[in-house]
């Protein structure tokens, strides 16, 4: 294998192990920050258990999206000096402001939140979650920013074979940015949700009766049932302005050859790329166009407008119908929850296990909708402007086999070693007791007669 | 903004910058790492208590590492290149050990007892990596990239040295934040520290004059030399006082506990000093200089004004950080 190969895939390992975490952290943010406000408000002591049960959660998500993240802004130089020689004077500032306006914030706040909380009055520790959240979302605006660019770059002059900046404004917000940084928030809303959800449910599978988890699969379940119907409103918006500024990857997405006047919409099928054809189609005529073009005889360019110039067909083709699918089986599932939830019915063990098992549907999800995304933009890594040949390293490809090798070993490792923590922590909250002593405290401290714990 | 600043002025600042969240970095990842090192691995006891006094820094600490790599990487991109693709094996065995151990300090708190013994020792073997790793990239890149057989045995010597420093940082952070038997074991730790760290300085010291013929001269010339030399001096007087420190120190009832970590503070800001000194203006010793691998200075005058709100307000909240969690470090309720 070549340094080439070799470093995309490292790139894509690490990206895509990375990637996880902020999806979780970024939503969870402010599911912490509701938690705590419910808490202050009511005083109900069922919220600052939620609270402290999923802040745990986010501080080993959070960590692990740290320590993974740390290795992404070496290997911009090390496998892909290219990117910054080329474009380093638009990547960098941007990279830096994230560092500068986001890294730290959540970092150190992290620290009050996880373990302030006797140490700091009560209102600084509701303002450090607030603050973690808005980090974490800062931190994805820039990084989004960033990658927008590199899909539909605009604000900027190429001198000597160098891109020069020349518009902050036009290059944070180019074309896609508004739509991809909506379309991941809601994607990392579904993804905690979904999480939430799914722990709960397996919590209460496992015997936990208590109020808590049952709070936080009804708050969940009901996010989702929100979320999942803008989401699917967002990701046809973002569609549209793809298939405005980068037509190939469209034309991947649906598996369309030739330039056609009322594309049908494959549900399935089995590229070709060699013989430029689909084998086993499964078509819904006109759909394609209709959805696009909200036309039934639009035009779509299909891939051969593009030859040499398109990516390849089948890791977008197949990780869009991926993405779709998990959305609507998110919908159905949400849907099905909320209406229980709303008549008052518990859910039945079926259910409780269909929540559990997607526990981690949010990942699949958008990890299939980063591959369309990112393969979608090659062969290019800056959309029109650098090939991604032409950033790589000269490193010796044993090195990087090296370098892959490990990676790709411990990341194993840890994600087994998350998913089994993450459920042994929820077997053991079955049996945690009902009222910590912290509770205790603050229940003797208010002296009131009739101190009957509440029961949660 | 900033339009006035020329190129030149834009190099030093942001090479400044570099500095200071690599010397921030030095200090603060520093004494985590260091008390990581020092996890005894047989014994149980003590390791909730070292870990306890990390707990709230760690992350922000380690962040000042992405600020200096990004700056590298923004400022200074032919360098952050050459410097990380000559080191790519140390760099990502420096990154391996910080997401063991980064990882190890979560999961330990949150796993069956007989699974936490295995990550207080990923967290140990995680640090150590890392700081062995970092050192011997300091020696690397200080030869200037050179990969001869002489650059390695520096590049091995400043390995141990660094990892050496890390920890006499580590026990003093340790000495700062505890009481009782981890207490006087952090006493202990710091005694030995202390001499192996001064060993490393003179010989690290030592070799460095020989890797480059400039720096010879500059240190060796009258009379900047003997100005220059007062700061060895300095860095000797200081670690025979916190010698003398560490063996009236646990009779004094808490007198006077922070003195050891704020001599190392000292000590790491002198060393750091005589590095810079030594090798400005160049970005990678003896081969690039800051003017050659500056990028666009248009970028750079926009990034400036993130630098110049936003720095502050880091150094700000960090601070804050620190006092709301002084004094002796408690149990981590870990919730």
């Amino acid at each position: 294998m070549d340094a080439f190969l070799l470093s995309r895939l490292q790139f894509a390992l690490n990206i895509s192990f990375h990637i996880l975490f902020p999806t979780i952290t970024m939503a969870m943010g402010w599911f912490l920050f509701y938690f705590k406000m419910r808490s202050n408000i009511s005083g109900h002591p069922v919220w600052m258990r939620m609270y402290r049960f999923w802040v745990r959660v986010f501080a080993l998500s959070f960590a692990l999206g740290v320590v993974s993240g740390v290795t992404m802004s070496f290997q911009f130089g090390t496998n892909w000096p290219g990117f910054m020689e080329k474009v380093g004077n638009v990547a960098g500032p941007l990279l830096g402001y994230e560092v500068l306006t986001a890294f730290f914030l959540e970092a150190t706040f992290l620290g009050i939140m996880l373990f302030g909380i006797r140490r700091v009055p009560n209102w600084l520790h509701t303002t450090s979650t607030l603050i973690v959240a808005l980090g974490t979302t800062t931190s994805a605006f820039w990084i989004l920013a960033l990658n927008s660019w590199m899909q539909t770059p605009q604000g900027f002059e190429v001198v000597d074979g160098v891109v020069y900046a020349t518009n902050w404004k036009e290059i944070i917000f180019n074309p896609s940015f508004p739509y991809r940084f909506v379309h991941m928030m809601l994607a990392s809303g579904l993804t905690a949700s979904f999480l939430i959800a799914g722990l709960s449910a397996y919590r209460m599978l496992k015997g936990d009766d208590k109020l808590a988890p049952k709070l936080a699969l009804k708050t969940a379940t009901y996010t989702a049932a929100v979320l999942i119907p803008l989401q699917i409103f967002a990701g046809d918006m973002h569609g549209l302005n793809t298939l405005e500024h980068q037509p190939q990857k469209v034309a991947a997405m649906e598996g369309l050859w030739e330039t056609t006047e009322g594309a049908p919409l494959l549900l399935f099928a089995i590229p070709d790329e060699e013989g430029r054809e689909n084998h086993f189609e499964i078509p819904i005529p006109y759909a394609a166009s209709l959805i696009l073009t909200h036309e039934l005889k639009g035009e779509i360019k299909g891939l051969n407008e593009f030859k040499g110039e398109h990516p390849p067909v089948a890791p977008v083709f197949y990780g869009f119908r991926v993405m779709v699918g998990m959305g609507m089986l998110m919908l159905a599932v949400s849907w099905l929850g909320s209406i229980y939830l709303m008549r008052n019915r518990s859910f039945p063990v079926w259910l409780k296990r269909t929540f559990a098992g997607m526990a981690f549907s949010g990942w699949v999800a958008t990890l299939a909708g980063w591959y369309v995304t990112e393969i979608g933009r090659q062969p290019y890594l800056v959309s029109g402007v650098l090939k991604t040949t032409d950033a790589v390293t000269q490193l010796p490809p044993s090195n990087i086999a090296i370098s892959f090798t490990l990676y790709a070993v411990i990341y194993s490792g840890l994600l087994i070693a998350y998913i089994g923590t993450l459920m042994l922590m929820c077997r053991r909250a079955v049996e945690i007791e009902e009222i910590t002593t912290e509770e205790r405290e603050i229940a003797k401290a208010k002296m009131s007669p009739n101190n009957n714990p509440v029961t949660v | 903004m900033f339009e006035h600043v020329s190129p030149e002025m834009l190099g030093n600042i942001y090479v400044g910058l570099l500095g200071l969240s690599v010397l921030l970095y030095a200090i603060l990842d520093g004494y985590d790492l260091g008390v990581g090192v020092l996890i005894p691995p047989r014994t149980e006891a003590f390791r909730d208590d070292m870990i306890a006094s990390i707990g709230p820094y760690w992350d922000a600490n380690e962040t000042w590492l992405v600020l200096a790599v990004g700056l590298l990487l923004i400022a200074f991109p032919e360098a952050h290149s050459e410097v990380l693709q000559t080191l790519y094996l140390p760099a990502t065995f420096m990154l391996l050990g910080l997401i063991l151990r980064g990882v190890a300090f979560d999961f330990r708190a949150k796993v069956v007892q007989v699974n936490k013994r295995k990550w207080d020792l990923v967290f140990k073997y995680g640090s150590l990596l890392t700081t062995l790793a970092q050192g011997y990239m300091l020696g690397i890149y200080v030869t200037g990239l050179r990969t001869d057989l002489w650059a390695q045995a520096f590049a091995v010597l400043a390995a141990l040295g660094v990892t050496a420093a890390y920890a006499f940082i580590g026990s003093c952070w340790l000495i700062l934040k505890s009481e009782g038997e981890l207490q006087q074991k952090a006493y202990y730790w710091a005694k030995r520290g202390l001499g192996i760290l001064a060993l490393g300085i003179v010989s690290v010291s030592i070799a460095n004059l020989s890797l480059h013929e400039e720096v010879r001269d500059l240190w060796l010339s009258a009379p900047w030399g003997v100005m220059l030399f007062a700061i060895p001096v300095t860095c000797f007087a200081l670690l025979t006082l916190c010698g003398v420190l560490l063996k009236k120190l646990p009779h004094s009832d808490g007198k006077g506990e922070w003195l050891p970590f704020f001599i190392a503070l000292l000590v790491f800001l002198l060393c750091f000093t005589a590095f810079a000194i030594s090798y400005y203006p160049f970005i990678i010793p003896g081969q690039m200089m800051i003017s050659d691998a500056l990028s666009d200075a248009s970028s750079l005058r926009f990034l400036l004004v993130g630098v110049v709100v936003v720095v502050p307000v880091i150094l700000a909240y960090t601070v804050m950080v620190y006092k709301i969690f002084s004094g002796k470090s408690e149990k981590l309720s870990y919730y």
